[in-house]
């Protein structure tokens, strides 16, 4: 396999809850909770899960943006976690992000060449200053907008084409990883299939690697190579695509994946669907020893005392977090 | 005459039967919602936006109509114009009808149309915590449907209240109603807005993207509830929504919308099977799916018109694999393609055979 | 000009069909806004009495040719000859070159308000400057940094606003026993930039979470960077309808304090001193004293208040 790009080892992330006018703490969300993971130079690492199963908050944290609790962080063997700040900054050339919502994430009084342009501003190594406006107009071609939008300002454009300067924006650096939260969530359809389409598009013309971060499982098994599966700042099954979506060894994954509609109609009433009981637990009080137990059909005593490690299990060829993991075939019709 | 007779000479109040409203006559044997030629305009500083341009569908009892589209293809106009509740201005009606058992609604007056609202139709928003009122318990909420329509006193509200909650699958029912809306997760919220539709039992539902916001597991739980209502009312069901995969779990038939005009009707069988629009095919065609893996998705160019200035001929010509000069010169009409089938498109049978 | 359209002006048009979201296709919010505005005839109006006055205060003589103080006590408090009502006896009432009578002491009421203006506009003017400055600077740090920073902040300010605006003003004054204009000018200051420093607050507060702020975060720019760059530019629409609207509340503040005697003294001359003057003969018969220098001032501080409200209706996308 190639060389590994991002390492995350035992990361947390407790976000403290504070009350009164002093602002004393009393208590903590642990919004993210020892995860370890592994990011391969070139391949896609979707991370799916329930809004509030810190997803968003964990590729934050992978980036820097948000300072990690503990745990080891290192991008290409460097050490993110305790980083100086100035280090931390002038290292953000190697790591990028695009957000899901194509209207607050582009600055409203700045042209669409300011803020392709802006990267440039803060690390003026990357491009002299001469070259600059050649460079933007390059980018814009690159995503598939006209240069000659340069002078325009975000307003004028609809949302996948925001969508599409966001991107502009991100390779500008030339990052080796890009962190997609919910890219394409916020578009249409059809818009979609576009904007999904240029990211593999970028990642083959310039050895990207993707954290692809989304609750839209089928857009997830399309990008993705290996896919994570989070519940309750926690991973609960880690593999490739096609371990995670054939062969689901958590209860948890099966859940989900049952729960996606199949826009087939002929499949209707043949396919099981788990449907969940009951809301997500709040991260500051999680259950005690396996998150997911309450909203579990297999749960027994052991799940509420012992928490299951994420290892590979017997019958399994990827790592689940189960007492009893066992694959289950959700994606397909049963009879 | 003493005091008491003055009294008892006045108007009786009647003892409120929900499905009476005066004054209109409603057929039962008429089809329980037919849709004619509906058209809506939006008055924008850029000029008049035909945002529901001739839209017309019949709903019968007990089924389900999936109305599909992308974001400003007019799918939650035609809801609003349905229930009157347009903001106007800058939007109006401007042609057709909208018959509830006969009863045209468009030509009803205010009071009128209040009252067929929540009594013969009910609505379930997308986003349920801007739609239930943050100040007042849910309880409370649901309970002044009864009080106001029906004159029930506070406690048989309650009472009521604390019925639909449990109807819909709220753990705990009779301590919830004194919950207010925030203190409901988003799935709890949505199941609290559906009892709120059902509240005066009406004879049709229209849910306007009820899931778009919930996770998927959250939405199973949520479509299984209407679609189990409704079977248990023998309610009729408009889903309005742009997932082509909740659609084909639980429409009996779908109706395409672009740009402010339905591109085709058919059941939902035949609709997945072989699409008769060219829009409809590039719909499915741009879902991931397993077989896809690797390869790039199938997309739709371009984006949809601006609908101040509509292309000439049909609107989807301009992004339309099958374009040709006839689809910018002439405005298709809805071809019949089979009984009970349409398809906008000159060029049915071409993207048939395809 | 203004009404031409900016899309015009860039070729390279948005690929046909592009749905315009939001407000139609043209340049930033601020050549929006300026079209709104041209169209608003109350704006207009404002602006033009708005513009009349700070011409008075940067260049009095272009106004009148009498001094600021050339009068003569002998034909003083003398209405002008078509205002309604009899003088009591003794007071000449047609006087030539005197076309809005004279004053208590006696000097030419028109030229009075023409140099009247300096010291209000100067106050006004210096005022929200620096008050822009104070409230702004504050305001951005609190909303940006939040923390610790924002705890001292906001409780200086909370401590600020607590203090009653007239009786710190009356206080400060009499203890500073200064009278000059820059001793009102501290005062103004020192009372005055709360609400603005809270204002841009709450604005830096919701900037701060956008996603385009924290992408600016993800390339690395400084916090400097992105207040001045982000925050700040995003911010400043608010911030200029405040001190549009701050300039007409100040000059009425201004007004008050030389009218109940704290503020400027003569032989400085303004608006405030000469309602000052005018108002123990107003009732007296002399009802002109009153009437003339109160409609200037009404007549501004009203301008700038609907010129700030008209600037805000432009700049707020929402209220279209």
């Amino acid at each position: 396999m190639s060389e590994v790009v991002l390492a995350a080892a035992d990361v947390r992330k407790y976000f403290p809850i504070t009350a009164g006018v002093f602002k004393r703490t009393v208590g903590q969300v642990q919004a993210v909770d020892g995860v370890s993971l592994e990011l391969y130079e070139g391949e896609t690492l979707g991370i799916v899960g329930e809004s509030g199963c810190g997803k968003s908050t964990l590729a934050r944290v992978l980036m820097g943006l948000i300072p990690a609790t503990s745990g080891s962080i290192r991008l290409e063997g460097e050490e993110l976690v305790g980083m100086k700040p100035a280090r931390l900054r002038q290292i953000r050339r190697d790591v990028q992000i695009i957000f899901q919502d194509p209207y607050s994430s582009l600055d409203p009084r700045m042209t669409v060449g300011n803020i392709i342009g802006e990267p440039f501003e803060i690390h003026t190594e990357v491009a002299p200053k001469g070259d600059r406006r050649r460079r933007v107009e390059e980018l814009l071609e690159v995503v598939g907008l006209s240069p000659e939008h340069i002078n325009r300002y975000p307003h004028q454009f609809s949302g996948g084409q925001r969508q599409r300067i966001g991107i502009a924006r991100a390779l500008a650096l030339r990052p080796k990883v890009i962190i997609c939260d919910e890219p394409v969530s916020a578009l249409d359809i059809s818009v979609q299939a576009q904007v999904v389409n240029l990211l593999e598009n970028l990642q083959d013309e310039f050895g990207l690697s993707y954290i692809f971060v989304a609750h839209d499982l089928s857009v997830v098994r399309h990008i993705s190579d290996r896919v994570a599966v989070m519940y309750l700042g926690k991973l609960m099954e880690l593999g490739t695509e096609d371990q995670i979506y054939e062969r689901p060894m958590h209860p948890y994954t099966q859940a989900l994946l049952s729960a996606v509609p199949v826009p087939d109609p002929r499949l209707r009433g043949r396919r099981e669907q788990i449907v969940l009981t009951g809301d997500l637990p709040s991260a500051a009080d999680p259950p005690s020893g396996c998150r997911f137990r309450t909203r579990c059909w297999k749960a027994q005593d052991i799940c509420a005392e012992q928490e299951p490690v994420l290892e590979v299990r017997a019958h399994g060829d990827h790592p689940s977090a189960c007492h009893f993991a066992e694959v289950k075939v959700v994606t397909r019709a049963t009879h | 005459m003493s005091d008491s007779d003055i009294l008892s000479a006045g108007p009786v109040p009647e003892p409120a039967d929900s499905k009476a409203i005066a004054s209109l006559h409603f057929d039962p044997t008429a089809p329980l919602l037919d849709v004619q030629e509906l058209r809506v305009d939006f008055h924008t500083h850029e000029g008049v936006a035909h945002a529901v341009n001739g839209v017309s569908f019949t709903l019968e009892a007990g089924r389900t109509l999936g109305i599909l589209g992308e974001s400003g293809c007019g799918k939650s106009v035609t809801a609003q114009a349905i229930m009157g509740i347009l903001d106007s201005p800058p939007a109006r009606v401007v042609g057709g009808r909208v018959l509830l058992s006969g009863v045209d609604l468009l030509t009803l007056n205010e009071d009128d149309r209040r009252q067929v609202r929540a009594n013969r139709i009910g609505m379930v928003f997308q986003d349920a915590l801007s739609a239930l009122n943050p100040v007042f318990k849910v309880g409370w909420q649901l309970g002044e449907l009864f009080r106001k329509r029906l004159g029930y006193s506070r406690t048989q509200a309650r009472h009521e209240a604390v019925r639909l909650l449990d109807l819909v699958g709220i753990p705990a029912a009779a301590q919830r109603v004194d919950d207010y809306p925030h203190q409901f997760s988003g799935g709890m919220r949505q199941r609290v807005m559906i009892a709120m539709a059902l509240a005066l039992d009406p004879d049709v539902i229209i849910a306007d993207e009820p899931t778009t916001a919930l996770d998927v597991t959250v939405q199973a739980q949520i479509m299984k509830l209407l679609a189990d209502l409704q079977a248990e009312r023998n309610m009729g069901l408009i889903l309005i929504t742009h997932d082509i995969g909740v659609v084909a779990d639980v429409a009996d038939d779908i109706c395409v919308m672009y740009a402010g005009r339905e591109v085709e009707k058919a059941d939902v069988y035949s609709i997945y099977d072989k699409p008769a629009h060219p829009y409809t095919q590039a719909l499915l065609e741009s879902i991931p799916r397993v077989d896809m893996k690797g390869k790039q998705l199938a997309s739709i160019q371009g984006l949809p018109p601006n609908l101040t200035q509509m292309p000439p001929g049909c609107a989807f010509h301009p992004r339309c694999r099958f374009a040709r000069q006839r689809c910018r010169d002439d405005t298709p009409p809805l071809y019949t393609v089979s009984p009970g089938r349409l398809s906008a498109c000159h060029f049915f049978q071409e993207v048939l055979d395809t | 000009m203004g009404s031409t359209s900016p899309a015009t002006e860039d070729p390279g048009a948005v690929p046909t069909g592009t749905p315009a979201r939001g407000p139609s296709a043209s340049g930033s919010i601020w050549k929006d806004a300026g079209r709104q505005l041209i169209r608003n005839p109350v704006f207009i109006v404002c602006s033009l009495i708005v513009l009349v006055v700070v011409s008075w205060a940067l260049f009095p003589t272009l106004w009148t040719d009498k001094g600021k103080l050339e009068c003569d006590i002998n034909i003083n408090r003398t209405p002008p000859s078509w205002f309604p009502g009899t003088p009591p006896p003794g007071y000449d009432t047609d006087l030539d070159g005197y076309p809005l009578g004279t004053t208590t002491l006696g000097c030419d009421m028109y030229s009075q308000l023409i140099w009247g203006a300096r010291p209000s506009i100067v106050v006004a003017v210096v005022v929200t400057a620096l008050t822009a400055l104070i409230g702004t600077t504050l305001g951005l740090w609190a909303g940006y940094y939040g923390g610790r920073v924002d705890t001292v902040i906001s409780r200086v300010t909370d401590i600020f606003l607590g203090l009653p605006f007239l009786l710190g003003a009356l206080l400060f004054l009499a203890l500073l026993k200064s009278q000059s204009i820059w001793a009102v000018i501290l005062v103004l200051v020192v009372l005055g930039w709360t609400q603005m420093a809270r204002i841009v607050r709450g604005t830096a507060l919701s900037l701060r979470d956008q996603d385009f702020v924290e992408a600016a975060r993800a390339m690395g720019a400084t916090n400097h960077r992105i207040i001045l760059r982000h925050i700040l530019p995003n911010a400043l629409a608010p911030i200029i309808v405040l001190c549009t609207i701050y300039i007409g509340s100040f000059i009425a503040a201004e007004a008050t304090l030389t009218f109940l005697g704290v503020g400027l003294k003569p032989p400085e001359v303004s608006w405030g001193i000469t309602i000052a003057q005018g108002q123990a003969f107003a009732v007296a018969g002399f009802p002109h004293l009153l009437v003339f220098p109160c409609t200037v001032l009404v007549v501004t501080v009203l301008s700038f208040i609907l010129m700030g409200d008209a600037l805000r209706d432009a700049l707020d996308p929402k209220g279209r």
